[in-house]
């Protein structure tokens, strides 16, 4: 891997000439404060991602990963900076906005999958929609072909409980796909899966990125991801290291082996 | 062209109640404990309002029989109140603990919701109706219980003359004043635990440790 020249921080995407933008952070830095002592997990954090794009965001625990990824995806106010989701200061939005925004604009995948325990597949899948305000029929006629989609049209009521990993991450998968969102925020999503699940789940969430044009932001430590991500940001010691595209990575890849 | 960002909707009070029902069926164990607190509690009260209301006239009509006049006797009236307040501030605390243990247990569960788009007014719904159907249930057992048990009791020691002294109508404002008691005691208590599932912040959801 020392053979790759890290790409600048500041560099420029593959392409950008007439690409739309869908999320950009500005000199993002977050605090934590420990006692007396401020912890600076975050330090100074500028990037733009494109609409469509798939980024890992990869890093060791610890790196600031995490932090960067929550303030992406509004769950957690930086200190100061700004994130902006398209075009739009997530800082100034209210907290009905802010649940507009994660129920239309973002579908959130996690690490332990998180499907509501007491809802069948097709409930799961629903609920985004019903929190949008779709009425009972159509969300149930719309999430009946999302997961058909993501191949589990035989597990529609079928409990979590009753799903394999796998199958629970499809159903996560298709949750965070209701409403059609711009952007997809995936948290460690193939860290509780075996090698093989966790290379379906990226497969899917690939082909769902190419097919719906939907942006697809995932930290990650899984170096599976490595070859479908359009671009990898290293996060390291709270700086962004390098951001590497896809080419550079295949490289890199051939020469681990 | 739409808005960049709209305001979220809020969801029918019936989407609430269908999920809250639904939760409270698929942990039944742990419902049925805590609604059993409530039926203990209430069937208390209504056995003890019961006897008290009937007893003395039950007690005087038989002594009447066999030429005795008694005056009424009052004493243990504030030891009896104060049983009652007791047994309903520990089913309160107990109810309280319950739904507050079950809140934090489904920290994901709610951080989940959130980032769906779940608004805190409808997660603080959702487990207060939790908790008020659990209160329902258990304040109509309650009262029926205490109530069977009292004038079976009654029955029993007086016979005839603890019949001729029941009154449908003192019988309804114990049963209804009972009600009253067992959901207000529950509505107090789940105020708290609902409030903090209510404020739980999305990334919840994201936390890995149990």
């Amino acid at each position: 891997m020392t053979e790759t020249a890290p790409t600048p921080p500041t560099a420029p995407p593959a392409s950008n000439d007439g690409r739309e933008e869908i999320v950009r952070t500005i000199d993002v830095i977050k605090e934590y404060r420990m006692g007396e002592e401020i912890l600076r997990v975050l330090k100074g954090i500028t990037l733009t991602i494109f609409k469509g794009e798939y980024i890992s965001i990869m890093g060791p625990s610890g790196s600031g990963k995490s932090t960067l990824f929550n303030a992406i995806g509004g769950l957690d106010k930086p200190t100061s900076g700004k994130v902006f989701i398209d075009e739009v200061d997530i800082a100034q939005l209210d907290a009905l906005e802010l649940a507009w925004l994660r129920c239309r604009k973002i579908g959130y995948i996690f690490q332990t999958f998180n499907l509501i325990p007491v809802m069948s597949a097709l409930e799961n899948v629903m609920l985004p929609m019903i929190f949008g305000g779709m009425s009972n029929s159509d969300a149930q006629d719309k999430a009946a072909a999302i997961l058909k989609r993501v191949g589990l049209e035989n597990r529609l009521l079928n409990k979590p409980g009753q799903l394999s990993g796998g199958q629970q991450q499809r159903v996560a998968i298709a949750r965070a796909f209701a409403n059609d969102p711009a952007i997809i925020l995936a948290d460690e999503p193939t860290g509780n899966l075996d090698l093989n699940t966790g290379k379906q789940i990226i497969e899917l969430l690939r082909q769902m990125n190419a097919e719906r044009q939907v942006t697809v932001i995932s930290a990650t430590h899984d170096f599976k991801m490595l070859d479908v991500s359009d671009r990898i940001i290293w996060i390291r010691d709270g700086h962004i290291d390098k951001i590497q595209l896809r080419q550079d990575v295949k490289i890199d890849v051939g020469e681990m082996h | 062209m739409p808005p960049a960002i709209q305001k979220q909707i809020r969801l029918p009070l019936s989407k609430a109640i269908e999920i809250a029902l639904r939760s409270l069926r698929v942990r039944l164990a742990r419902s049925i404990l805590t609604l059993i607190t409530i039926v203990m509690a209430i069937a208390f009260l209504t056995y003890i309002w019961t006897t008290r209301a009937i007893e003395p006239a039950a007690k005087a009509a038989l002594l009447q029989a066999q030429g005795i006049i008694v005056a009424p006797d009052s004493s243990g009236a504030s030891r009896t109140v104060w049983l009652i307040t007791l047994s309903l501030l520990v089913c309160m605390v107990g109810i309280s603990n319950a739904m507050l243990m079950s809140v934090m247990e489904r920290f994901r569960e709610i951080g989940t919701m959130k980032c769906l788009g779940a608004l805190d007014s409808f997660i603080l719904k959702l487990f207060f109706l939790e908790s008020l159907f659990l209160g329902a249930a258990g304040t109509l057992v309650g009262v029926a219980l205490g109530l069977a048990i009292s004038i079976l009791l009654l029955s029993r020691n007086y016979g005839h003359a603890a019949w001729s002294n029941i009154h449908g109508s003192t019988l309804i404002l114990i049963a209804a004043g009972s009600s009253i008691i067992g959901l207000a005691i529950t509505a107090a208590a789940a105020m708290y635990p609902a409030w903090k599932a209510a404020r739980m912040q999305p990334i919840a959801a994201m936390r890995v440790d149990v």
